[in-house]
């Protein structure tokens, strides 16, 4: 099923966001198995993927494309430091905004279009009313800087990795939606560097494998893999520098509004080699659903309550579930026959 | 050739130098992606009795996608692809590539690029100078050659870029003294080298005792694709024998034959591939399994290992 954006819904304050059922029949559930443990867990991404899925094209646009936009244009105007690209990345910026522009309009005719003459560029997202001309590679020519200029039309956070000495540095990105990192803390730093409050994955030889791969990703293979973590509320904004005003939202959880409260926050992350800089494009298209709609598929929930039940305390404590946690699996138990 | 090779007609073919040869490449199904400079593509040829597959450095414009365009030196003594691609390529002629990819990237935080090319290795720095001078770096080029085989290029080269070119023709008896123009360089350069293995060690070794830091030494180093010895694999638990030759990985020839094998990056790092081997000695290719593992002989990875023999048993 197609998702069609639909009216602007709020991640803050009165949270009303809610996903439609074709959202929640959508979603990417994260569990193949009833146990979790950290792994290399990276795919090929070839696209078209399964019609309507998440996975159909590189970048993926739903329901809530209005609502996050609106979002993001929040959190930039609190606090512009969440985007920032160092004079280095300024191509490799203009590459995303190449590789944006021609999958969406390839891949949402309906929304948006691309029209080239030589450097020329003329760009109109219907979505937002934006109908701009500009000289490709020249950034004067864009009304913002166009790291914000493209990240303001896109679902999704994204960081800009430039590659050097075997090693990805986080030089460029737009951040506004964290699962509680920031990207002022870990702008210039390097793969293992900015992975250091991991735990467990670092001994496990994780990142030295997974920074070999990403280091040899070509061009036009991209890979994907799949992140998770426990939200409190529909929040987007989960990130360090707003930890006042959604910390205490963890010790909000009771026995009755769990299902409500709790979210279900997955990261759809896709590695894409840029072509004229060399540079990768990391981008993490959050997804949230409340433990309530996910338990209307009883096969999600089954696994949910497995996975919780088994999660390793070192990454309770990491995800920063503690205080809630054991709410979650008590609430989950019910779903799951052999309980 | 993997599923997303491009095939791309050579359109065009220039003698460049006594020895080297320039072909120019356009796509043969829409349009060529943009590319970095140091950027490789490997050309498959259809040679029999199996093809040919060489990397060659892009040295076109990298913003210009119209076409792509290589240089190739021909290696008499070699039996490979340089002597199909002198004497069997024509104009008009389709051929298979990789995309580009880039392993010999130039370090835009680099106070200053000092290129070194030697011969036929010019090729990634033609693609590297437009991008330079567009981002007003500071640069120099030092390019090495013999006058009677090598020096494509070096012509244009003096014209564009006047004081920044050095050209040393050796049969001319013009020498680059390497210690000399290391030992002068202003901290925070970026030495980039490509070129025969002498000139490389050359380098090496005078930036090592001027305690230049590695990161600031850059030299191509190919990762040419690898093929291997033909062997067969039984399959344990059914009985069948799977043939795998030179060209085709383990695992894609349990998929030819239907035999099911989990795995996600089919590069040798995620794990998700590993089978159990139940005899026959293993060409450990992986990044996955630790030194233990593979001393033990007992598992894997049929993304990218081989059998070292002529036979596996395996565990499916
Ligand atoms: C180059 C692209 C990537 C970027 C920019 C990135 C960024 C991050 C960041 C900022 C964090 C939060 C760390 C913190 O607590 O401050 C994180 C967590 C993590 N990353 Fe990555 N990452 C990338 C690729 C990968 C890959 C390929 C893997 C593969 C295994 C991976 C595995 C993890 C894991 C396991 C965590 C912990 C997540 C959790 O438990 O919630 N990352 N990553
Ligand atoms: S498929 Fe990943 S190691 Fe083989």
């Amino acid at each position: 099923m197609r998702m069609a954006p639909k009216p602007i819904q709020s991640f803050r304050d009165d949270f009303t966001y809610s996903n439609s059922p074709g959202a929640v029949a959508r979603f990417p559930f994260p569990f193949p198995e009833d146990e979790y443990m950290y792994s290399v867990n990276i795919e090929p991404h070839v696209t078209p993927g399964p019609e309507g899925s998440v996975y159909e094209h590189l970048l993926d646009i739903d329901e809530h494309y209005l609502s996050e936009m609106h979002e993001r244009d929040l959190v930039l105007k609190e606090n512009p430091k969440r985007c920032l690209a160092m004079p280095h990345m300024d191509l490799a910026c203009w590459d995303m905004i190449d590789r944006v522009m021609h999958c969406f309009s390839e891949d949402y005719p309906e929304h948006f279009k691309l029209t080239k003459a030589g450097d020329q560029w003329t760009w109109e997202n219907k979505l937002l009313n934006i109908n701009d001309s500009f000289t490709f590679g020249d950034s004067s020519t864009l009304p913002l800087p166009p790291m914000e200029y493209i990240g303001r039309q896109v679902q999704g956070d994204f960081a800009l990795l430039d590659q050097r000495d075997g090693d990805l540095f986080m030089d460029a990105g737009i951040v506004t939606c964290p699962a509680d990192w920031s990207l002022a803390f870990d702008a210039g730093m390097g793969f293992k560097e900015w992975h250091g409050p991991v735990p467990m994955a670092h001994e496990m030889g994780i990142f030295d494998r997974a920074l070999k791969y990403l280091c040899a990703i070509p061009l036009g293979r991209p890979v994907r893999r799949l992140n998770w973590t426990l939200t409190v509320n529909a929040r987007m904004d989960t990130s360090p520098e707003t930890y006042p005003s959604w910390g205490s939202d963890r010790a909000s959880v009771t026995p009755e509004n769990v299902g409500e409260k709790v979210h279900l926050r997955v990261e759809l992350q896709v590695l894409d080699r840029m072509s004229r800089s060399n540079a990768l494009m990391f981008s993490i298209r959050t997804y949230l659903i409340s433990l309530e709609d996910l338990v209307t598929n009883p096969e999600w929930a089954k696994r949910m309550h497995r996975v919780m039940k088994g999660l390793p305390e070192q990454l309770i404590e990491y995800k920063g579930l503690t205080r809630f946690h054991p709410l979650v699996v008590d609430w989950l138990a019910k779903y799951d026959p052999a309980n | 050739m993997s599923t997303d090779s491009i095939r791309v007609r050579v359109s065009g073919i220039e003698q460049v130098s006594p020895l080297i040869r320039e072909f120019t490449l356009e796509a043969i199904d829409g349009e060529f992606l943009a590319f970095s400079p140091g950027s490789h593509v490997v050309v498959e040829m259809p040679a029999e009795p199996r093809p040919h597959r060489n990397a060659y450095s892009l040295l076109s414009d990298p913003r210009d996608s119209g076409c792509y365009r290589i240089a190739v030196r021909l290696q008499e003594q070699s039996r490979g692809g340089s002597v199909y691609m002198h004497e069997s390529v024509k104009v008009g002629d389709e051929l298979s590539i990789t995309p580009p990819a880039n392993l010999f990237a130039p370090n835009w935080n680099a106070g200053k690029h000092l290129l070194l090319a030697g011969g036929v290795g010019i090729t990634p720095f033609m693609a590297y100078l437009p991008e330079l001078k567009r981002r007003g770096a500071d640069f120099e080029l030092h390019y090495l050659y013999r006058g009677s085989s090598t020096g494509a290029y070096r012509e244009q080269l003096k014209a564009e870029l006047g004081e920044q070119c050095f050209l040393y023709d050796s049969e001319a008896g013009q020498r680059c003294a390497l210690g000399e123009l290391l030992a002068d360089q202003p901290r925070g350069t970026h030495v980039y080298i490509c070129g025969p293995e002498e000139l490389i060690a050359g380098v090496r070794e005078v930036t090592e005792e001027l305690g230049w830091p590695a990161s600031h030494v850059h030299f191509e180093a190919f990762a040419a694709p690898q093929p291997g010895k033909p062997f067969e694999v039984e399959l344990s638990r059914s009985g069948r024998t799977v043939k795998v030759d030179g060209e085709t990985t383990l695992l894609e020839a349990l998929e030819d034959a239907e035999v099911d094998v989990p795995h996600l990056c089919r590069g040798g790092v995620c794990g998700q591939c590993v089978t159990r081997v139940l005899s026959g000695d293993i060409e450990h290719r992986d990044e996955f399994l630790s030194a233990a593992e593979r001393e033990q002989g007992d598992c894997i990875m049929p993304c990218v290992s081989r059998a070292s023999g002529k036979r596996l048993v395996i565990d499916l």
